[in-house]
């Protein structure tokens, strides 16, 4: 039985997607994937010498064990927001004959692998083994290892069991925050007095079995749970959301790009994956307080000009890079709908160059930080509603990828090729270059004017430039439909 | 109205299409029948310019399809759902095809009033994205757009297909009124015989691309086509 599951898994995997993405992107998510645990193992191997060395007069055991409460409720809540039981998967098995109970016990035991668990062992184990090798109880450790491991896979089933209520979530919160408030005012450490327990399970590792009998009770209160829904109209249930429709008539001021606009804002609001990169594009404004409080970047000003770039360009790169694949799996409709490609091409510009505009007057506080910075966001600006916009219209015919909404938000890499790897290189090094080199050979101030003065250029010459753009959409009209046909 | 000239469709050597010539005139209610594969969605396909030909060319109301998009406003079409937005609701959906065809929202609620019967109280105001919609109601979004406009041309591949009986029934009724005053051209493909024969003056059967029947309805058309596909 379990190894029917387990080529289902295999299949799955091989032939997902994600899995098929190009080998650029493939090289990159290793990269990401790689990083990460590269850094918990570092903290793992060094994080004892480390903790040794900054504080000589305490137990490096003890004090990661002071925080693991909470190491708990962070890992909590990031798993009440991000990870959900794949209770779907189990649909097309339900008419075929396997016991439900093995099924219930398959979708748990598979979430008791997931990368929400695996990640911390990075630290875990490589930290055991230090404190063996620097003469700890190797019972002990191995008894505290123990725990650790069954710790994160109770934190995962409760997790599913709570995972509905917003109530349990608001609790944790409230609980993780006021723990924080009493460490931070010194009224009371709880966290530290909660991770003696843990000192204790060192002291006498055969405390580690109630961890067990934790772990055990949470799974079959899963089990018990989950057995009861195995049925269309309950877990297995799409929960459908009730439209709401906001009244958007002000948007036919705009006149003609009025019909697209309305559509793009909605395209926008209604699916997870556009509406990240649209809340995604107001973080962006932050950009520049890594860069601009940082003294070693004072003196790159190219450095600089890259951040003020990224202030007020989030949504126009984030957005602008999939144009128009956010259309592609209604775009046979509007291949066969009377109006001109212009049309909706300029809805678009007009969407990226208004939310540009709306992000530069929201950057406006960065006048803190001085004329100088603040001129310079101008000037990227400027830069990323004439150049970007422009330029990001005409890579975008190039995409021919297709981008299923209905798929999640964040992390979701549909519809990246190439392309989008490529954009990269004039829409940021090109201004940062010439930023760069008018800076240093010419004079502080003529930077900014060559960077403003080639965005001013493409606003006068933007009706050339679209011309141009509508052309190449029109040539590749027949390629794009089929392409976008595709399933992602 | 439509003149197909010649029009054949290769991928690599595995030729789909191959229609030498067809001519449909104005007013005709015109039906395309076929197994899987027979090429009705692809002929349709070329019709609405959504795929070029390998050779010849579909004229519309003296318009090349390919060479100009003059024929897109008089022309209405449903083909499968990547014709619907997803994320809209119906009414939504309506207008955004009513403002590209030129109606106002006046207009727009007017012209959905005559379907009232055939929506069945199933599809507008349920607060429903059309995603969250069942295949049928999805379906009878797709056609009544199709209908939007006045267009003079209307294509439809496989309305049947998903409709419950009582639905069928009166898109039925709506195709014949379409098609009443001889001015609206309709093209429908389906796979359900008895519905086509009861639609259309004219049947045309393909088999693997080409045209093997052409027909002109009368009441031995359903045995004459049901004998045909009883291989």
């Amino acid at each position: 039985m379990i190894s029917h599951f387990l080529k289902l898994e295999w299949k799955q995997f091989v032939r997902s997607a994600s899995f098929g993405k190009s080998i650029a992107l493939k090289i990159l998510m290793g990269f990401f994937a790689l990083y990460f645990i590269v850094c918990f193992l570092a903290i793992g191997v060094l994080g004892y010498y480390i903790l040794k060395k900054q504080l000589p007069d305490s137990d490096p055991l003890q004090i990661v064990n002071s925080f693991l409460l909470y190491a708990i409720l962070a890992d909590l809540i990031f798993r009440y927001l991000m990870q959900k039981l794949p209770v779907m998967k189990i649909k097309p098995l339900l008419n075929i004959p396997i016991k439900k109970s093995s099924l219930v016990n398959y979708v748990l035991g598979k979430s008791a692998f997931s990368a929400f668990n695996i990640l911390a062992l990075f630290f875990y184990i490589p930290f055991a083994i230090v404190l063996i090798i620097e003469g700890y109880h190797t019972t002990g450790v191995l008894g505290w290892l123990f725990t650790m491991i069954l710790m994160i896979q109770s934190v995962n089933f409760l997790n599913f069991l709570i995972n509905k209520s917003n109530a349990a979530f608001a609790l944790i919160l409230g609980l993780l925050g006021s723990l924080i408030a009493l460490h931070q005012f010194n009224v009371y450490n709880i966290a530290s007095i909660g991770g003696q327990v843990f000192d204790v399970v060192y002291a006498t590792p055969i405390y580690a079995i109630i961890s067990l009998l934790i772990l055990v009770v949470l799974y079959q209160l899963n089990y018990k749970k989950l057995r009861a829904q195995v049925y269309l109209d309950e877990g297995i249930l799409e929960e459908v959301a009730e439209a709401k429709s906001v009244d958007l008539s002000w948007a036919d001021r705009l006149g003609d790009v009025a019909p697209f606009i309305k559509n793009d804002i909605r395209l926008i609001w209604r699916n997870k994956r556009t509406k990240t990169v649209f809340l995604m594009s107001f973080l962006f404004l932050f950009y520049g307080l890594i860069f601009f409080t940082q003294k070693t970047y004072r003196d790159m000003p190219a450095m600089l000009m890259f951040a003020s770039l990224f202030i007020t360009g989030g949504f126009a790169l984030n957005y602008g890079q999939f144009i128009p694949a956010w259309d592609s799996a209604h775009y046979k409709l509007l291949m066969s709908q009377s109006f001109s490609y212009r049309k909706f091409l300029e809805s678009k510009w007009v969407l990226m160059v208004s939310m540009t505009a709306l992000l530069y007057l929201l950057s406006f506080p960065y006048l803190y930080f001085g004329t100088e910075i603040f001129l310079m966001i101008t000037a990227g600006a400027v830069f990323n509603i004439g150049f970007n916009s422009l330029f990001l219209l005409y890579a975008g015919s190039f995409n021919r990828k297709r981008i299923d909404l209905t798929k999640g938000g964040f992390g979701n890499t549909q519809g990246t090729s190439a392309t989008q790897f490529l954009v990269v290189i004039p829409l940021m090094i090109f201004p940062m270059l010439l930023f760069w080199v008018f800076n240093k050979f010419v004079g502080y101030n003529s930077g900014f004017f060559v960077v403003a003065a080639i965005g001013v250029l493409g606003l006068i010459l933007k009706n050339y430039f679209m011309n141009f753009i509508e052309k190449k959409y029109i040539r590749d009209k027949y390629a794009m439909i089929n392409a976008f046909g595709k399933e992602a | 109205m439509i003149t197909i000239d010649t029009v054949s469709k290769k991928y690599g050597k595995a030729e789909v299409l191959n229609i030498d010539a067809l001519e449909i005139p104005t007013g005709q209610s015109f039906g395309l029948v076929g197994n899987n594969g027979a090429g009705k969605t692809t002929l349709f396909n070329i019709l609405l310019d959504l795929i070029r030909p390998t050779t010849g060319a579909i004229v519309t109301n003296d318009i090349s399809v390919h060479k100009s998009e003059a024929w897109k406003k008089f022309t209405g079409s449903f083909i499968d759902e990547s014709f619907l937005i997803s994320y809209l609701t119906p009414e939504e959906y309506f207008q955004f095809i009513g403002d590209l065809r030129g109606m106002n929202k006046a207009d727009v609620t007017s012209f959905l009033s005559q379907f009232d019967e055939f929506f069945n109280e199933e599809v507008l105001e349920k607060k429903k994205y059309l995603r969250d919609l069942s295949k049928g109601n999805q379906k009878k979004v797709g056609i009544v757009a199709a209908m939007m406009g006045d267009p003079k041309v209307v294509v439809l591949d496989e309305p049947f297909a998903n409709l419950d009986p009582t639905t069928q029934i009166r898109l039925k009724k709506i195709l014949k009124t379409l098609t009443e005053n001889k001015e609206i051209t309709v093209l429908v493909s389906s796979h359900d015989l008895s519905h086509v024969t009861e639609v259309c003056e004219r049947i045309v059967v393909l088999d693997k691309g080409a045209v093997v029947k052409d027909i002109v309805t009368s009441a031995e058309t359903l045995q004459e086509l049901e004998r045909y596909f009883a291989v």
